[in-house]
């Protein structure tokens, strides 16, 4: 059996559809002492923003039920130092096309991020990232509504011709009511799920454990939320969508992808086993087989009823 | 850095609820003594940072107290249970800026690293002592191995029941070449003010991955932004912002 990994998503060529994903994969730096990360179909970026930022205070992780909690806060150099130094390092280390996560308070600052980044050689697609659960007064704000989802993305659209994909959060009611808003303002797909609000306590101090009091679910545990939201999403829309949330393995790859995902992200699996990522393309091929996928790009949306 | 399976030899109380776990495999990547390993254990999601206490070739030593979820699966370990590892994580101490008659400080377990730390001063020729507090007489750790290296060890503990009674910096009244401490951190910040030499200090965060990649162990520090798990998790006196 001849097996084909590769996929295009919005003009852009992977080797596979396997994508580290934003805040798990830092610059991709690290991950070189670890292993060759030019086997990657791409990675996204650290949420990037106009100023830099140290984010919220520690504790900024907790322990959780087959995932962790994580309040970082969008940590970031600011995006004239990634323009300037990472994504210039990010071309020696790894050569292809990345996606470059945008975060933002306003939507001007969306706009002056997405202009600076899409200007980049080696960044192939902006990922607007308009759902991140650990930061006051923006973020999430503008993904919890329709209008202001559709607000940024149009905003974006206006000062770029490269792909642009939406991160949606899954804490709202209907997000297929927010992916549909940003698919007409000109979104080319969409990129889900961010995490899921969550929190903890530690019972002897009777304090909440992460400083900033709630952080952001993800890991295995919400894999079937992630699944039911990118089916649901997939059915709603007719852009592409890359999905995420819990996956860990290759047959979670498989799984996702007859979702509806076209391209899959994995996030917390890199901060257990740092060659997650390389484990999950290297172990592709005999998942599609034991399923008897020959083309991979093939089963997206392929469990729709 | 390697992510490796040890095997455990042997896993034995070495204080009130703190166990020292000897494994066997590859510690190829241990290159200082303060840096640590992340270790895998079933059922829990986060790996578990804990310090290298010490190592040769193939066998790695770790010291722990049981204060949770983890530390409990870990001290229920018996021989022959392997363990998914990431090792020789983080800076470690600089060995080479001891000087003559260095003094090294630990609280509680934070004296795990000032074990191999000792170890190795002791084989460069240097002249080490070692200050160390507890809440008790239970609570001691590593006293006897400390001696048996050479090092002249002074005990300060809470409630009197060992050494003398009060804080470890009770116990810095001599002139040293340099300083490297690992405890909690009022210990440290209470160290710092009192001893004028230069010195290293190890801290602890909660960690996401241990190596770099997640942020989740921030701080900030007079030369910049830098990660716990991998710019430390030992900082130089000079930049520590309390
Ligand atoms: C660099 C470093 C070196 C360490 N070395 C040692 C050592 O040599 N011996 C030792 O006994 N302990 C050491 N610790 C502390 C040790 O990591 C924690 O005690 C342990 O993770 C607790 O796990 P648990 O599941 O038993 O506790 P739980 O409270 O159930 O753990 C829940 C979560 O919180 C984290 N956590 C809890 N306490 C701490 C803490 N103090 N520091 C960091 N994370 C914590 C756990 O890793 C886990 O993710 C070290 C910590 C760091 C950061
Ligand atoms: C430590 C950490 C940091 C993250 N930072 C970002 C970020 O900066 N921007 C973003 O869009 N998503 C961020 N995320 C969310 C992930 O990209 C992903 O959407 C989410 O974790 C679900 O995937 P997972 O279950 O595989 O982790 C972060 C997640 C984690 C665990
Ligand atoms: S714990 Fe992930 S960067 Fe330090």
């Amino acid at each position: 059996m001849v097996i084909d990994t590769r996929i295009n998503l919005c003009g852009v060529e992977m080797d596979n559809p396997v994508i580290p994903a934003s805040g798990t994969f830092d610059y991709g730096r690290e991950f070189t002492e670890w292993y060759d990360i030019r086997c990657l179909g791409s990675f996204s970026i650290k949420g990037t923003t106009a100023e830099p930022r140290f984010g919220n205070p520690t504790p900024r992780i907790a322990e959780c039920a087959s995932g962790m909690l994580n309040a970082v806060g969008l940590q970031n150099p600011g995006v004239d130092v990634v323009v300037a130094e990472e994504l210039p390092n990010i071309a020696k280390i790894y050569g292809k096309p990345v996606i470059a996560n945008i975060g933002g308070f306003s939507v001007e600052e969306y706009v002056t991020c997405s202009e600076k980044l899409a200007a980049c050689d080696n960044v192939g697609i902006l990922e607007i990232n308009i759902s991140c659960p650990n930061v006051h007064g923006g973020g999430m704000g503008f993904g919890t509504q329709a209008s202001s989802a559709a607000e940024v993305t149009r905003a974006v659209r206006k000062v770029t011709d490269k792909p642009i994909f939406i991160k949606l959060t899954p804490n709202v009611t209907d997000i297929c009511e927010i992916a549909k808003a940003v698919e007409a303002e000109g979104a080319d797909g969409i990129s889900m799920i961010n995490t899921l609000l969550g929190m903890r306590i530690d019972k002897r101090r009777k304090k909440p454990i992460i400083a900033n009091v709630t952080g952001g679910y993800s890991g295995p545990a919400v894999f079937p939320v992630a699944l039911a939201a990118v089916y649901r999403v997939y059915k709603a829309v007719n852009i592409p969508i890359m999905g995420m949330g819990g996956v860990s393995s290759a047959e979670d790859v498989i799984e996702m992808m007859m979702a509806g995902a076209a391209a899959v992200q994995v996030g917390a699996a890199n901060l257990i086993n740092p060659c997650a990522c390389r484990d999950i393309i290297n172990d592709l091929p005999r998942v599609m087989e034991k399923y008897g996928i020959e083309k991979l790009s093939d089963i997206t949306g392929g469990a729709h009823v | 850095m390697n992510q490796t399976i040890l095997t455990v030899i042997d896993n034995v109380p070495a204080a009130r609820d703190v166990f020292k776990m000897r494994l066997s495999g590859d510690t190829s990547a241990i290159t200082r003594p303060g840096q640590f390993v992340n270790v895998l254990i079933d059922g829990l999601y986060l790996r578990r940072p804990i310090s290298v206490c010490d190592w040769d070739e193939d066998t790695l030593t770790l010291v722990y107290k049981v204060v949770g979820e983890g530390t409990e699966k870990m001290a229920a370990m018996t021989p022959g249970t392997k363990l998914d590892i990431l090792m020789g994580l983080g800076n470690g101490f600089d060995v080479e800026k001891a000087g003559d008659n260095p003094v090294l400080i630990g609280g509680g377990v934070g004296i795990p690293p000032i074990y191999g730390l000792a170890k190795r001063l002791i084989a460069a020729g240097k002249t080490v002592t070692v200050a160390m507090g507890f809440a008790s007489a239970a609570d001691v750790l590593l006293k006897d191995e400390l001696e048996a290296l050479g090092c002249t060890v002074k005990i300060a503990t809470v409630d009197g029941t060992a050494g003398e009674k009060g804080f470890v910096t009770g116990l810095l009244n001599g002139e040293y070449s340099y300083s490297y401490a690992c405890g909690p951190i009022p210990m440290l910040k209470a160290v710092f003010d009192t001893l004028t030499c230069g010195g290293e200090y190890s801290f602890e965060e909660r960690m996401g991955c241990g190596f770099g990649a997640c942020m989740g162990c921030s701080c900030k520090t007079k030369y910049g932004n830098k990660r716990i798990c991998k710019d430390g998790p030992v900082l130089v006196k000079e930049e520590i912002i309390w």
